[in-house]
């Protein structure tokens, strides 16, 4: 069974959409093909000091022009490098990895925080039950236009610039928003909150999570969380992120 | 044009093997990695037990390397025998497996295990850095590592290979403790113990505080090495340490390697194996090698 391929991937274009936040769409039929919501892929550097793949959430899917968009936010040097790239630019990739979101037919919150807003686009564009989302921002907004063109969006800055002051949690009290599932993406802390939010009202809840990783494809057991229960693959209280995650029912992982 | 290599009386059909630890037990690289093509593929430490290894952050990029202090997080005996042997077992390569313990027992229940099992070399890890006890406390000791090396020959129904530490003094000495001790051959190097600070956090990298250096950066303290094991030993050498080309699995085997395991370069490449493979091909019809046995410690 093939569901994943290396690929020499081609960028059709990147811009930077907030400071440090770039957007990169590449063309790559394989992955492009295979790709569901809430799944990643590993980015190689070219800089051969830099040895491992950096994982990058996919945030859009053109399966008509076999193409991928990945958002993502430089925080050291192999997304520096990637940010320097421009049109024309092959990169190696490795993709898709993970599992991805289930798509539910249930009134759904999908819930971004910061640079794990990228990767419930595609979910929002292919969810097609009633689903509202919250977006959780430090200050600067982004990929609030294409949010926006599928649904009520609810918008949370912590320096209280734009929206509700606060989280997205925040935002959804203070709009008294509701739903039967939660979709979920961000910083750690955000995904421990939602968690005990959707624990409390009892609503079914998918977060995804991130760590370190090496192989992007589960064999070197690098990117691992815990489990509340033994899981079925390593026979331990761990679950690789990048395999049978990075999306998680909340219950599963102890975070 | 032969590429085969006998190691301790298991022909492998070229001399290229997975490094134990980066490879799963291949199911997870088939996708990308025809496994016939290989000469063998190495596991993962298997203990007698299911290990949960430790905390995350368990991996770090440095420059040119890459640490890890996985912790030999693994499935245990049980399950490899049910799951991830037969698996491999489909396969026209070698099944070297990679042991691990946190007692002479452990390791040597392991291998008792495997005796009916279709497996054709044992690798006895006694040199990892990531784990407090068993690993690397039998690995730093010749007297500790021969110990081990005797009591698992003692059950062995396979070849027995001895995984050594770079973090010694003399790892020749090191080799020729386990080679008096019965081991038939010995591979190195495991990782070299490094730690990494990230300046803005003032935190360690790894949750481990210390992991395992490997990937390119170690390669030439790799062929130093194995150039003095095999000066100092008659037994044969599985060559390791940051193997990123046919280049580098060719200076190995010139330094006195007979085969060569690539370990972080899959990280890099998911297609590397077989890649290294034709690399090594191409390399003897240009420098006109009719047998690649002709290199191993060929160096002038």
């Amino acid at each position: 069974m093939t569901d994943k391929v290396l690929d020499n991937a081609i960028i059709i274009r990147q811009e930077e959409i907030a400071t440090d936040v770039y957007s990169m769409w590449l063309r790559t039929e394989q992955i492009a093909d295979l790709a569901k919501p809430g799944q990643f892929v590993a980015l190689y550097c070219t800089d051969g000091s830099r040895l491992l793949p950096r994982p990058i959430s996919i945030c859009e899917i053109d399966r008509k022009d076999h193409s991928i968009r990945l958002v993502y936010r430089v925080v050291g040097k192999g997304t520096e490098e990637f940010s320097a790239y421009h049109t024309g630019a092959q990169l190696r990739v490795v993709g898709p990895l993970g599992n991805g979101y289930p798509k539910k037919s249930k009134r759904a919150l999908l819930l971004g925080g910061g640079i794990g807003i990228p990767p419930i686009l595609q979910l929002a564009k292919e969810l097609d039950s009633e689903k509202t989302m919250v977006l959780g921002y430090r200050d600067e907004r982004f990929l609030e236009e294409e949010f926006r063109a599928q649904g009520k969006v609810y918008i949370a800055t912590e320096d209280g610039s734009f929206g509700t002051q606060g989280n997205v949690l925040d935002a959804i009290r203070e709009n008294g928003l509701d739903g039967e599932i939660i979709y979920a993406c961000g910083p750690m802390p955000m995904l421990r909150a939602v968690k005990a939010f959707a624990a409390e009202r009892g609503m079914e809840c998918w977060i995804s999570l991130e760590e370190r990783m090496a192989c992007g494809i589960g064999a070197c057991l690098g990117c691992v969380c815990r489990s509340t229960k033994k899981d079925a693959h390593t026979h331990v209280h761990n679950k690789r992120i990048c395999t049978e995650g990075p999306v998680f029912r909340a219950e599963e992982v102890d975070i | 044009m032969n590429t085969s290599v006998k190691l301790a009386g298991v022909t492998l059909k070229n001399p290229i093997l997975t490094a134990s630890g980066t490879f799963g037990s291949g199911q997870e690289y088939a996708q990308f990695v025809d496994l016939n093509k290989l000469g063998g593929v190495v596991t993962k430490g298997v203990a007698n037990v299911p290990w949960e290894g430790n905390p995350t952050p368990r991996v770090a990029e440095v420059y040119g390397g890459m640490l890890n202090a996985i912790g030999l997080q693994n499935p245990g005996i049980d399950v490899f025998v049910e799951r991830d042997l037969p698996f491999l077992a489909k396969y026209d390569t070698k099944i070297v497996v990679n042991v691990c313990g946190r007692s002479e027992a452990d390791y040597v229940e392991v291998v008792e295990r495997l005796a009916d099992q279709p497996v054709d070399l044992l690798e006895i890890n006694i040199s990892c850095p990531n784990v407090k006890e068993g690993g690397i406390a039998f690995g730093q000791d010749a007297k500790a590592a021969a110990a081990i090396t005797k009591a698992v020959k003692a059950v062995a129904k396979q070849p027995v290979v001895m995984k050594l530490s770079p973090n010694v003094t003399d790892i020749a000495y090191m080799a020729q403790a386990v080679e008096a001790a019965g081991a038939d051959a010995v591979s190195l190097i495991n990782t070299l113990t490094g730690m990494k600070i990230d300046v803005n956090k003032r935190q360690f990298a790894l949750a481990n505080k210390t992991g395992g250096l490997s990937g390119p950066a170690v390669h030439p303290i790799a062929v130093r090495m194995v150039y003095q094991v095999a000066q100092a030993v008659s037994i044969p050498i599985i060559g390791m340490g940051g193997v990123m080309s046919a280049e580098d699995a060719i200076e190995l085997m010139l330094a006195g390697a007979t085969a060569v395991s690539v370990g972080t370069a899959n990280f890099t490449n998911p297609h590397i194996t077989e890649e290294i493979v034709e690399g090594i091909k191409e390399y003897m019809a240009e420098q006109d090698v009719d047998d690649i046995t002709e290199l191993i410690g060929a160096v002038k």
